[in-house]
């Protein structure tokens, strides 16, 4: 076995380097401390690049560059890491727990051995950390939900699930930003806009901002949206 | 140089605006989206005089019928073997021809192929999304699909006689041709024989097809073990493998990120020839290193450059140029009349 970093060409115009297996806050680190390092210093010829759970993947013009020179330029950027920010911002979310937008609530209740009330509270009071971004525009992948109230995906998906809906599946969480399927338990509704209309900086949020839930009632809820005007 | 107004008279599914695409947004789970064809596209517009990535339309083989309301504008129509009816002539694609103030056009799939490019020598107007007009189909976000009934504008219209007429052979692959990829990056968590099954048996286009990706039907691809990896980064032309060892190439539309193996993903020139399949054709794949896969998509792009900066050149300016030129050497002398 070697050891870690490890890179992975793939295909003409991309190198996937992985920095180990676990998820957890030390791979982050790592993935973060290199997006980083890419946004500081972007070498030649390189297009973007995504941020993941245990990985980093860079893509390239490849009549520009090609693997090994931008592998060379990552290795010499890890052995001089940049000193930055790679804390994330604070953001907060309003949720609306009402039963209205908490098809699952129930069922999220009967298998942590709760109340409903008492799943809300351990939501709320948690934790989150946008991991990485997937599925869809918007989609940012979140972890921090708690063990007492962790669940897996359902057998079956449910369709046409409104845009802003606050779902949950194992450790993960997110805030839908369209209307599609899912097979995550949906617990609430959030009126927060993660795709804006500023151009500048469209995504209320980046890979490893830490995000909290503010809890709001169902009227709340119902402004928030009237001042959206889109909703 | 006015505005053209079109109206769609009848769309396929899957017709929509698209531009060369957005980069950039990966990260926030946002595909580049633009052409399936990539080089059709940037074909159809060069074919005017327009910037490679302009705005166009990309036309699925449900066809599009369009009618022209007012004005006058050239366009271009490039991809697949798609056939046209427009003013009472019916011609093949790889074509530029002038649509006029009450003229109908009608393009429909032709002998193969699944997408082809509709452009015009004007300004698409199309809405937006992060500064491209390229559609994200299952958001709809961008240009978005076409609608019966729905108006077109092209700001700045014009008509390009010099330009009109067929297009010289564009330098397509071999139909028949492997499609290059490179192993990986999960080609370890798959049982042994599955890549070499992967790049030895055909594989058949599913109907399963869409701006999103192509399902492929062939033997299984099973994978050593149940575990899935950690998701992460996808790309155009990722094969991944779902649990039922079934194979998927990513497309336009791609996911940005995956749990699923990938077993191999295709050059990014080759996907241009992949999309243009269609369901129940067959596929073969060869594997290349990482090295030669560069020097295929360098190549590739070089020899398509070319013929792009070749049609680009209005065929009606042809004898100017000549007379320029040779004005410049001195090898002109015909100077009495």
């Amino acid at each position: 076995m070697s050891g870690w970093p490890r890179y992975r060409a793939v295909a003409d115009h991309a190198l996937l380097v992985s920095f180990g297996t676990e998820i957890g806050d030390e791979m982050s680190a790592q993935v973060l401390a290199l997006d980083a390092g890419l946004a500081q210093f972007t070498p030649a010829g390189v297009i973007e690049w995504v941020p993941a759970l245990v990985n980093l993947l860079v893509d390239f013009d490849p009549e520009a560059t090609d693997h090994r020179t931008v592998q060379g330029e990552i290795e010499r950027m890890l052995a001089n890491p940049v000193r930055t920010d790679q804390q994330g911002q604070e953001r907060i979310i309003e949720i609306c727990y009402d039963a209205a937008f908490a098809p699952d609530l129930e069922a999220v209740a009967d298998a942590a051995g709760m109340t409903t009330e008492e799943v809300i509270r351990t939501h709320r009071d948690a934790a989150f950390r946008v991991r990485m971004y997937g599925f869809a525009p918007g989609y940012a992948y979140m972890s921090g939900v708690p063990e007492a109230i962790r669940v897996p995906r359902k057998s079956a998906a449910l369709r046409d699930v409104p845009a802003g809906s606050v779902i949950i599946a194992g450790p993960q969480c997110l805030v839908t930003t369209l209307t599609m399927p899912t097979g995550w338990s949906i617990i609430g509704r959030s009126p927060t806009p993660i795709l804006r209309s500023d151009a500048e900086d469209p995504f209320l949020f980046d890979v490893g901002d830490h995000v909290r839930f503010a809890r709001i009632d169902r009227d709340t809820y119902e402004a928030r949206m009237a001042e959206r005007g889109d909703g | 140089m006015a505005d053209a107004v079109l109206t769609v008279t009848y769309t396929g599914p899957q017709v929509s605006f698209q531009d060369g695409g957005r980069r950039g947004w990966m990260r926030f789970g946002v595909p580049a989206s633009g052409p399936m064809d990539r080089f059709a596209h940037a074909a159809a517009n060069r074919a005017l005089g327009r910037p490679a990535g302009a705005t166009a339309i990309e036309v699925s083989m449900g066809g599009l019928s369009l009618t022209c309301e007012s004005g006058t504008v050239s366009f271009a129509v490039c991809g697949g073997g798609f056939t046209l009816d427009h003013a009472g002539a019916r011609v093949e694609g790889w074509v530029v021809r002038t649509l006029s103030a009450g003229e109908s056009l009608t393009i429909r799939a032709g002998k193969w192929g699944s997408w082809c490019y509709l452009a015009f020598a004007g300004e698409v107007d199309a809405q937006a999304w992060l500064g491209a007009t390229a559609t994200h189909a299952i958001s709809q976000f961008g240009g978005g699909a076409l609608t019966t009934g729905q108006r077109i504008t092209l700001r700045n219209a014009e008509a390009t006689p010099s330009r009109e007429g067929p297009l010289p052979a564009p330098p397509l692959p071999d139909p028949n041709a492997r499609q290059p990829v490179v192993p990986g990056p999960q080609e370890d968590r798959f049982a042994p024989g599955a890549l070499d099954t992967l790049t030895r048996e055909p594989f058949t286009v599913t109907p399963a097809y869409d701006r999103m990706g192509m399902r492929l039907d062939g033997p299984e691809l099973p994978l050593a073990d149940a575990l899935s990896i950690p998701s992460e980064p996808t790309l155009r032309g990722s094969i991944q493998v779902a649990g039922d060892g079934v194979a998927t190439v990513l497309l336009a539309d791609h996911q940005t990120t995956g749990g699923y193996p990938k077993i191999a993903t295709l050059v990014s020139t080759a996907t241009d020839a992949l999309v243009q399949a269609r369901a129940g054709d067959k596929v073969r794949f060869v594997a290349v290193s990482p090295d030669e896969a560069i020097m295929r998509a360098r190549r590739d792009l070089a020899t398509r450059q070319a013929w792009l900066d070749e049609i680009a050149v209005p065929r009606g300016s042809l004898e100017d140029r000549l007379m320029r030129a040779n004005l410049i050497s001195g090898v002109h002398h015909g100077g009495d009349e």
